[in-house]
C-alpha cells in the first residue's frame, strides 16, 4: 500500500529515472559560480596568519608594521571576536582567531584584509607574534599520561575531552553463554576530506547593516547560529548563501574561523571581503576522520551468533570539539544496527592532542568500528569454521527489528544485499580457493538517514520546503538544504514534478540560502533525500490539493478522479477530457488567489528514553553488502583492488544513475582509506602535518581505483519519499574491511590497522613466514579509569527503554 | 623579523594578444601572474578551478594550442599568441560538446569542481583516439583527482561521447544506469 510520502506507489514517471540533474549543465560548462568565482565592487581580500608551533601561551602579537603595510586595509586579532564557538553546544571551544593561546600549528591568529591577495600574504610576513612554548600532546598514550598542560580548560579531567560509557543487557551474562570469546583490538588511521574546491568566503556589509556571507558549506544555518553568536549581531540581519560546494564529504559541516573573519572584516570596512583558503591551510581546517584504537570483545556461539559485545574505543580528536562528541557516540552507537547483538557494552574517550582538529568524514565515527567488527567477524566465521558470508547471512539484522540500544530498524535487506554480490561475485567458487597472491573478502554494514534531533535542541522542523506556483506555469521549489554535489536540489525538483505531473525541469529549485528559503539543517548525516524529500511532497500535495479543487469544479469531475502527469490534469476516466498543468495553475490562481504551500518534516520519535537515546535513532537504515577481490604481490607487499561489487539497500532509489554514482564514490573513498591515506604528524618535530599537499597526502587516481559492479536493493521503505534511503555514506563502510579480509584470503596475514601500506604486508607476511603471527596492527589498549555506566535492559530482557537508575530516580520522587 | 624585500603587486603590468575560446584578446597582468590567474581574474573565466595551485590535482587543466596545460603552473606571460582553450569554450555555439553531453546525463559531475578539468582532458583524448580502450582512458586522466564519483561514471561518460562521436547511436547501458540486475 502506497504511504503518504508516496513509499510503494506505483506508475512512477519520475521517480526511479535518470534524469540529469538541475544543476548539471551548469557544472559541465563553467557557468556554476562557487564561492571563490564570486566578486564584488570594492572587494578586499583576506589571509590568514596561522600558528608555526603546536601549543603555545601568545605573549604578544604586534601588527603595527602590517598595518603600516601599502594597500593593507585592517588587521584583525583574536581580541576582536572574543565570543567562543564550536560546532556543537556541549563544546564552544574555539575562537575565530586564537587569544590566549595556539594549540596546533595551522591555528589562525590574526587576518589581514588587503587590496589584492598578494599584498595580504605579504602583510603577514609583517605581524610580530612572540609565543611562549607549551608541552606538546602527540598521541593517545599522551593524552591519558599527561595532565599537565591541559590543551583546553574543560573536558573530563587533563586532556581527556569526553568519556562515553553505556551497557545494554549484560554482557556478562552474554559472555556466559558464549562458546568462544576473542577480544580484537584494531586501529583505523584519520584521513581527510581532500574535497577539490579550497574553502572559500565572500562577506558583504550593506548600508543598512545587512551582512550577506557567501561561502561553500554544507549546513548554512547551523553556520547563520554562529555567525550571530560571534559577531553578536541578530540573526535576522545576517544573510548565508551557499554557494555550489566543491565538494564536502563532511569537511564543510563545521562553522570555521575563516567564514566569520570575513564578515567582521566586512563589517568594520563596510567593504566586500573574500578569502580563499590555500591547499595547505585546509589540509589544517581538516575536521576529517578520527584516528580510532579499538577493542573489541566478542562472545559467541559455535554457529556463529553473537552473545555480547564490550567495544572500547579511543578517539584521537585533535585541537577541537568541533563535532567530536558526536563522534564519539558513532563509534559504538550503531554497532548494534548490521548483525544481532542481544547484549552490548560500549566505552569511549576522546582525547585532545596538539593536531588539527578532527570531526565529521563521511559515515561519521561508523567507518572504524564497522571495521573492527567486520575483520573480527571474518576471524569468527574461520574460528567456527563457518563461511562468512553464510554466517553473516545468518546473522543479519532483519526487517521490523529493534536493536539491544532501542535503535528501530524498519526496511532491512541485508540478505538480498549479501546473495547478490555473492552470486554476483562467484564467491563459492573463490573464497579459500584462489591462488596464492589472489583473495576474496566479504563485509557488511548499514546507516542512518539522517538523525532524530538537530544540533541544538529544539522542536522545530528539521526541514522545510516552500513551493511558489504562479501563471508563468513555473513551480519554484525553495529549501534550505546545502547542494553538494549529491544531487540534493534535482531531489527536490524530482519529487515535487513526480507529485504535480509536472516534468523536473519545469521547476526552479531555490535552495541554501537563510534570507529566501526555509530551514533545512543542512547536508549531513545521510538525511537530506529523506527529509527534504517528505517535506516537498507534502508541500506538493498541498498545492496539488488546490489546483484539484478549481480543475473539479471547472470540469465537473469529482476531485479524487483527477490525475496530474505528462504536464496535464485529467479525468483518470476519461483522459481527454482535462487541461494542461499551466491551465490548472491559472484555475487554482483566479479561485484561490496566489498560490503558495509549504512542507515540513520532523521523524519520528525513537522508543529509546535514556540519556543518549536520540543519537543513533533514525527514520531509516540502509545496509549493503560489499566483497572485494584483490591482488597482493607477496615480494613487495603492494594490494591492487581489482573489483568490488557491492549492493546497496536504498529501498527505492529516486533517480538510479545518480544513487549508483554516490556507491561508486564510496567505494572509492573506503579504498583511498583501506590502502593510502593518512593523516600523518612528525610527533618528534613540531607535531607539524607531514603530508599537507595533493602530491604528498595520498589519494587514488584514476589507476588505483578498482572495478565496481553495484546493485540497488530493497524495497520501498514507508518512512522514506517514495521510499527511498540514503546512498552517500553508508556504501562507504564495507570496503575497508572487505578489503582486509580479501587481503587475507589472498596470502594469509592479518593487517588490523588503516591504511594498509604495503610496508605493513610485506612485514606480517615476513612474520609469517617465520612461523610468527602473521599479523600488523595495535596490541597494546590503553586505559583509563571510567565512570559507571548507564545500564539499560534492553528490548528482550523487558526493558521499556529507560535505564536503570532512571527507574530508581522515579522510584524516590 | 621578517621583512618584505619588493612586493610582487607593483610591478608594471604585462600586456599581451592571445587567442580565448576562438577569440582574439589583448589582456594586461601583474607579469608574475599564472595563466590560471589570468583567466580567473583577468579574463573573468571562472570556470577553470583550481585545487592546489602547485601542479598536482588537474582541476585548473586549459588547452593550449590543443593540448592539455596545467594552468597554475604556466606563465601568463608565455601565452603570447597562443590559442587557448577553456570550458567556456567546449561548446559549439548553442550544442554542448557530447562530453558535456553524456558527463551530464551520466551524472558524471556531481560537485562539478574537477569536471572542467576533466572534459579539456577527455576532449583532447578523443581528438587523439576516436576508440579509446578503459584503459588508455584512465591513463589519459590519471593527472585529475575527482573525490567525488569514483571515475567510473567518467569513463562511462566518455566512452558514451566517444561512441557519438564516431556517429553511433549510442545510449548508455542498463548496468551503468541501474547497476547489475
Amino acid at each position: 500500500m502506497a504511504g503518504s510520502n508516496g513509499s510503494g506507489r506505483k506508475n512512477l514517471k519520475v521517480i526511479g529515472k535518470p534524469f540529469h540533474k538541475v544543476d548539471v549543465k551548469a557544472k559541465c560548462t563553467g557557468e556554476a559560480l562557487y564561492a571563490d568565482d564570486l566578486t564584488l565592487p570594492r572587494m578586499l581580500h583576506c589571509k590568514l596568519l596561522r600558528s608555526s608551533v603546536p601549543h603555545a601561551r601568545i605573549v604578544k602579537i604586534d601588527t603595527s608594521r602590517a598595518e603600516a603595510y601599502p594597500g593593507v586595509k585592517y588587521v584583525l586579532v583574536g581580541k576582536d571576536l572574543p565570543t567562543s564557538f564550536g560546532a556543537l553546544p556541549v563544546s564552544e571551544d574555539e575562537h575565530a582567531l586564537c587569544i590566549e593561546k595556539v594549540r596546533f600549528v595551522g591555528d589562525p591568529v590574526a587576518a589581514v584584509a588587503a587590496i589584492d591577495e598578494d599584498v595580504a600574504t605579504e602583510a603577514l610576513d609583517l605581524i610580530d607574534v612572540e609565543y611562549a612554548p607549551l608541552p606538546t600532546i602527540t598521541s593517545m598514550q599522551e593524552a591519558y599520561d599527561v595532565s599537565d598542560p591541559r590543551i583546553h580548560e574543560y573536558g573530563e579531567d587533563g586532556n581527556i575531552h569526553r568519556k562515553q560509557i553505556y551497557e545494554f543487557g549484560s554482557v556478562e551474562a552474554g559472555f556466559a553463554a558464549a562458546d568462544y570469546v576473542r577480544e580484537d583490538i584494531t586501529f583505523y588511521e584519520g584521513s581527510t576530506h581532500l574535497a577539490l574546491e579550497q574553502h572559500a568566503s565572500l562577506a558583504h556589509y550593506s548600508h543598512d547593516n545587512k551582512l550577506t556571507l557567501w561561502s561553500s558549506t554544507q549546513d548554512m544555518h547551523y553556520l547563520h547560529r554562529h555567525l550571530a553568536q560571534v559577531l553578536q549581531i541578530p540573526t535576522n540581519k545576517i544573510r548565508v548563501i551557499a554557494t555550489p560546494c566543491g565538494g564536502g564529504f563532511g569537511g564543510k559541516c563545521d562553522p570555521f574561523n575563516h567564514e566569520i573573519v570575513v564578515s567582521k572584516l566586512a563589517m568594520i570596512l563596510r567593504r566586500p571581503v573574500k578569502i580563499c583558503l590555500t591547499r595547505e591551510e585546509v589540509f589544517y581546517c581538516h575536521r576529517g576522520r578520527h584516528p580510532v584504537l579499538m577493542a573489541t570483545k566478542t562472545g559467541f556461539k559455535k554457529d556463529g551468533s553473537i552473545t555480547a559485545m564490550h567495544h572500547r574505543t579511543i578517539l584521537d580528536g585533535g585541537a577541537y570539539g568541533g563535532h567530536g562528541v558526536a563522534s564519539t557516540f558513532y563509534t559504538g552507537i550503531l554497532q548494534t544496527t548490521t548483525y544481532q547483538l542481544p547484549n552490548y557494552r560500549f566505552e569511549a574517550v576522546r582525547v585532545f592532542t596538539n593536531k588539527a582538529p578532527c570531526g565529521p568524514k563521511r559515515g561519521h565515527g561508523t567507518p572504524q568500528p564497522r571495521w573492527a567488527q567486520e575483520i573480527q567477524m571474518d576471524r569468527i566465521a574461520e574460528q567456527c569454521g563457518k563461511d562468512p558470508a553464510q554466517m553473516r547471512w545468518e546473522q543479519a539484522v532483519l526487517p521490523g527489528h529493534v536493536t539491544a540500544n532501542w535503535i528501530k530498524i524498519s526496511t532491512f535487506a541485508l540478505r538480498e544485499a549479501i546473495d547478490k554480490v555473492v552470486e554476483g561475485s562467484g564467491w563459492k567458487k573463490k573464497f579459500r580457493k584462489l591462488p596464492y597472491g589472489k583473495g576474496i573478502g566479504i563485509a557488511c554494514s548499514a546507516y542512518m538517514c539522517g538523525t532524530q534531533t538537530p544540533i541544538y535542541w529544539n522542536k522545530m522542523p528539521q526541514s522545510g520546503v516552500q513551493l511558489k506556483l504562479d501563471r508563468s506555469g513555473m513551480v519554484t521549489i525553495f529549501c534550505g538544504s546545502a547542494e553538494i554535489g549529491q544531487g540534493s536540489d534535482s531531489i527536490l525538483a524530482y519529487c515535487v514534478a513526480e507529485v504535480l505531473g509536472i516534468d523536473p525541469f519545469d521547476t526552479k529549485v531555490v535552495t541554501g540560502d537563510t534570507d529566501l528559503t526555509p530551514v533545512d539543517i543542512g547536508s549531513y548525516s545521510s538525511r537530506v533525500t529523506l527529509m527534504t524529500g517528505n517535506a516537498a511532497i507534502q508541500a506538493a500535495e498541498r498545492a496539488r490539493e488546490f489546483l484539484r479543487q478549481a480543475v473539479a469544479e471547472k470540469l465537473q469531475v469529482p476531485g479524487e478522479r483527477l490525475v496530474f502527469a505528462d504536464r496535464r490534469v485529467f479525468d483518470g476516466e476519461n483522459p481527454e477530457k482535462g487541461m494542461t498543468f499551466i491551465e490548472a495553475v491559472w484555475l487554482a490562481e483566479s479561485k484561490f488567489g496566489t498560490l503558495g504551500t509549504v512542507g515540513s518534516y520532523s521523524p519520528p520519535a525513537a522508543p529509546g528514553k535514556f540519556k543518549g537515546a536520540t543519537i543513533g535513532p533514525s527514520p531509516a537504515f540502509s545496509c549493503t553488502a560489499a566483497i572485494a577481490e584483490v591482488d597482493v604481490n607477496p615480494e613487495t607487499g603492494i594490494v591492487t583492488v581489482e573489483r568490488i561489487w557491492i549492493a546497496h539497500d536504498i529501498g527505492q532509489a529516486i533517480n538510479p544513475v545518480l544513487a549508483i554514482g554516490q556507491v561508486e564514490g564510496d567505494v572509492y573513498m573506503g579504498l583511498g582509506e583501506a590502502l593510502m591515506e593518512d593523516m600523518a604528524y612528525r610527533g618528534n618535530r613540531n607535531v607539524v602535518m607531514k603530508n599537507p599537499s595533493f602530491l604528498e597526502y595520498k589519494s587514488p587516481t584514476t589507476l588505483e581505483m578498482c572495478d565496481v559492479v553495484t546493485y540497488l536493493v530493497g524495497e520501498p521503505e514507508p518512512n522514506a519519499p517514495f521510499g527511498a534511503k540514503e546512498a552517500g555514506q553508508g556504501p562507504q563502510l564495507p570496503v575497508p574491511p572487505a578489503i582486509a579480509n580479501a587481503i587475507y584470503d589472498a596470502v594469509g596475514v592479518r593487517i588490523d590497522e588503516i591504511p594498509i601500506t604495503p610496508d605493513k604486508v610485506l612485514k606480517a607476511i615476513k612474520l609469517k613466514a617465520k612461523g610468527l603471527e602473521g599479523r600488523v596492527g595495535p596490541t597494546v589498549f590503553p586505559t583509563c579509569p571510567m565512570p559507571e555506566a548507564i545500564v539499560v535492559p534492553t528490548p528482550y530482557d523487558g526493558g521499556d527503554g529507560k535505564a536503570i537508575e532512571d527507574k530508581a530516580a522515579l522510584a524516590k520522587k | 623579523m621578517k621583512t618584505i624585500k619588493k612586493s610582487r603587486t607593483r610591478l608594471e603590468k604585462a600586456h599581451i594578444s592571445l587567442r580565448v575560446n576562438g577569440e582574439s584578446v589583448e589582456v594586461a597582468f601583474a607579469p608574475h601572474k599564472t595563466l590560471l590567474e589570468v583567466l580567473r581574474e583577468d579574463m573573468g573565466l571562472t570556470g577553470t578551478k583550481h585545487g592546489c595551485e602547485l601542479g598536482e590535482c588537474g582541476c585548473c587543466a586549459v588547452l593550449v594550442d590543443g593540448q592539455p596545460v596545467l594552468s597554475c603552473l604556466a606563465l601568463g606571460l608565455a601565452m603570447e599568441g597562443r590559442e587557448v582553450t577553456t570550458v567556456e569554450g567546449m561548446a559549439d555555439g548553442t550544442s554542448l560538446h557530447p562530453l558535456q553531453q553524456t558527463f551530464a546525463e551520466l551524472g558524471a559531475a556531481q560537485c562539478g569542481y574537477c569536471t572542467p578539468g576533466f572534459l579539456l582532458t577527455a576532449k583532447v583524448l578523443l581528438e587523439k583516439d576516436a576508440k579509446p580502450s578503459r584503459q588508455e582512458i584512465k591513463e589519459a586522466l590519471s593527472g585529475n583527482i575527482c573525490r567525488c564519483t569514483g571515475y567510473i561514471k567518467i569513463y562511462e561518460a566518455v566512452e558514451l561521447a566517444a561512441a557519438r562521436m564516431r556517429g553511433e547511436q549510442a545510449e548508455p547501458a542498463e548496468e551503468t544506469i541501474y547497476g547489475r540486475q
